[in-house]
């Protein structure tokens, strides 16, 4: 099904997304941050790529500018081998049906003085000529789907919990029978017991209707559940690209090998070796020269100073940017 | 060291009374770090801020007994509370900047609080100031301590907050999920960090948070709190190892695995937790419950032996079986 030679759906080549931040009155004059730094990514049919990535590495900045919610500043972006990276916004609205996304707090994306019914509605309203009896019964048809009640038509978001606005989220963006669907940490806002619940939604919707997911959050431990590849990243780039299951098993990247080893694990017996990074994630402002991590790398050497690694092939199917990889 | 007997914390509201808190007891001995666990709305933030004596809410109504070090803390006034707060009770929170103001460094909030509870002057305040930055593994101490808080790092703001707290010698932190705004590899520095004060200053810890991966990590007593009760609590060994309610399986089964086979689907608790408004009648957790019978009609009490205890009518034989098999039928919400 994701067989790494499919042609993908989505493919970001070289992409880049930059920010003008200060101006004439800040002390350090103008300036610009590469948030999104020279991604290369596929998204493959059918697939979840999961990324992750701690706060500011750029992975939310790299979710928006897939779905061209950001334009992009360099690089190119295809949507089914359609370049669409410059596409303006009208070009952009056939596309947008197909890629719709999920945010991480629901509330804030649910207007509260709508009822759920319109708030469901809204996109086939927007994007369709549908009559309102099929509107209607369409509203009823992902209320199900997503495992809300069809008798709360009437209520309003305050009225729900949180796993269940999160719930009418997903149908909305649903509602357009979208093929890739950006889920910027859809979970991390939930308690735990509703965040399997969730979890386990996105995964028979997926198996059902044949979705394809980029599933953003920070928690190593839900993208290692939800992907079928995992992409790490760091101060705006990709560091580390594979398969889940070889990726979590033998990282290659030091910085994927210390994300893994530091979450805390409901575990009494495992002796763990982890690996406590020092310092903090640099000021993407003022990134440090070479690779970008050895400030912070355990394994750093010379040439990690002042040679900044690419994204290369490892093992089939893997890359990594470092020079001295771990595994593959 | 702490003793919290029939803890009942109620707020009036105009939809009625709501009970946040409902008869908790437990205990916090010396140099010992207590995991709280549970999710929004379980009580365990209201709980513990009742020990600091920081519910100002007119509306609140708080009943039982809070003993620490063989002194009555509810009913104390407001001038007696301040000198156990900070000098024998130390709070930290989620968000760092609660507890810090913008417009002074974080040297002079450190010091500020050394001089309230201590003779010190301004320069030994500050030398001061400058050795806890140190002690909690602030790079630059020196320079650090005349930085203002927006200057720092979610990760630097944690640690200016811990070292405040630190600074009086509390012999009890009460940390409400200090590492849950912070990314992971800052988390485990923190955490590490909390392991070192009762190492480095003998406190004792109560850590609340709604993360199991946390308090196996660090805790050595585990209580799991469930709609405003303790549900079931033991040492860490006890609730990892042979939890014996519901819930806490259901907690320990909601987490994706990070190592071994990935489950095709996660066992999710069905539902969501009550709202404390219209609590179930019987057992609080019941109508969740994959293992619900009879007797959950009425409400359960702690029950077991002095190191383990749940709130829960299983026989001991079935949740024994019940959780050596763990295969039971994924719940769903609809």
């Amino acid at each position: 099904m994701t067989a790494p030679g499919a042609a993908p759906l989505l493919e970001a080549i070289h992409l880049g997304k930059t920010f003008a931040v200060g101006g004439r009155l800040s002390p350090g004059g103008r300036k610009v941050v590469h948030a999104v730094d020279d991604v290369s990514l596929e998204v493959r049919p059918g697939e979840t790529v999961g990324l992750v990535g701690e706060s500011g590495c750029g992975k939310s900045t790299l979710g928006r500018c897939l779905v061209r919610l950001y334009d992009i500043t360099a690089g190119q972006l295809r949507f089914k081998g359609t370049d669409i990276s410059h596409y303006s916004r009208r070009q952009l609205r056939p596309i947008r049906r197909e890629m719709q996304m999920v945010f991480q707090d629901p509330y804030a994306s649910l207007n509260p003085r709508r009822r759920v019914g319109d708030l469901i509605a809204e996109p086939l309203r927007v994007h369709g000529k549908r009559s309102r009896g099929e509107i209607a019964a369409r509203v009823r048809e992902l209320m199900a789907l997503v495992g809300l009640a069809t008798g709360h038509i009437e209520r309003f978001p305050h009225e729900f919990s949180g796993g269940q606005r999160q719930r009418i989220g997903i149908a909305r963006a649903l509602a357009l029978d979208p093929h890739l669907i950006v889920a910027d940490e859809p979970v991390s806002a939930l308690d735990v017991s509703i965040q399997a619940q969730i979890v386990n939604l996105l995964a028979d919707l997926q198996e059902r209707l044949g979705l394809t997911y980029l599933f953003i959050a920070h928690d190593l431990s839900v993208i290692r559940q939800v992907a079928t590849r995992t992409a790490v990243m760091y101060l705006g780039s990709i560091v580390e690209l594979g398969p889940t299951d070889e990726l979590y098993r033998a990282p290659a990247h030091p910085y994927t090998q210390a994300l893994i080893s530091a979450v805390p694990v409901p575990d009494v017996d495992g002796a763990r070796n982890r690996i406590v990074l020092t310092g903090d994630v640099p000021n993407p402002m003022n990134p440090p020269t070479g690779c970008r991590f050895h400030p912070r790398c355990r394994f750093v050497k010379d040439r990690c100073r002042v040679e900044r690694p690419v994204l290369r092939e490892i093992a089939p199917d893997r890359t990594a940017a470092c020079h001295f990889p771990l595994a593959g | 060291m702490l003793q919290v007997r029939g803890l009942k914390i109620s707020f009036r509201t105009e939809r009625g009374l709501v009970r946040a808190v409902d008869d908790v007891s437990f205990d916090v001995n010396e140099r010992e770090i207590v995991g709280v666990v549970g999710e929004s709305g379980s009580g365990k933030t209201i709980s513990l801020l009742s020990v600091m004596g920081l519910i100002s809410d007119p509306n609140a109504v708080i009943e039982g007994s809070i003993v620490y070090k063989g002194r009555e803390l509810i009913g104390l006034p407001q001038r007696e509370l301040r000198h156990v707060r900070g000098e024998e009770i130390a709070m930290i929170f989620q968000d760092p900047m609660t507890a810090l103001t913008p417009v002074y460094t974080i040297g002079w909030q450190i010091g500020e609080q050394l001089r309230i509870h201590t003779d010190l002057s301004r320069r030994a305040a500050r030398k001061r100031a400058v050795e806890l930055l140190d002690a909690v593994g602030m790079a630059r101490p020196d320079l650090m301590v005349d930085r203002y808080p927006h200057q720092l790092s979610g990760g630097m703001r944690q640690r200016a907050v811990i070292a405040m707290a630190l600074s009086c010698n509390p012999s009890l932190l009460i940390a409400d999920e200090p590492t849950t705004a912070l990314d992971v590899t800052v988390q485990a520095q923190i955490l590490e960090l909390i392991q070192r004060l009762r190492r480095d200053f003998g406190s004792a810890v109560v850590l609340i948070t709604h993360d199991m991966g946390v308090v196996a990590e660090v805790a050595d007593r585990v209580m799991v709190m469930y709609a405003g009760r303790i549900v079931e609590r033991g040492s860490k060994r006890d609730l990892f190892k042979s939890p014996w309610h519901p819930y806490t399986w259901g907690l320990l089964d909601s987490i994706p695995p990070l190592q071994g086979p990935r489950p095709r689907r996660l066992k999710s608790i069905a539902g969501a937790p009550p709202s404390l408004l219209e609590l179930p009648k019987g057992c609080a957790f019941g109508p969740r419950c994959r293992f619900r019978f009879h007797s959950c009609g009425d409400r359960p009490i702690l029950a077991g032996n002095d190191g383990h205890q749940a709130a829960c009518f299983l026989s001991p034989e079935v949740r024994d079986a019940a959780w050596s098999r763990r295969a039971a039928p994924v719940a769903e919400a609809s």
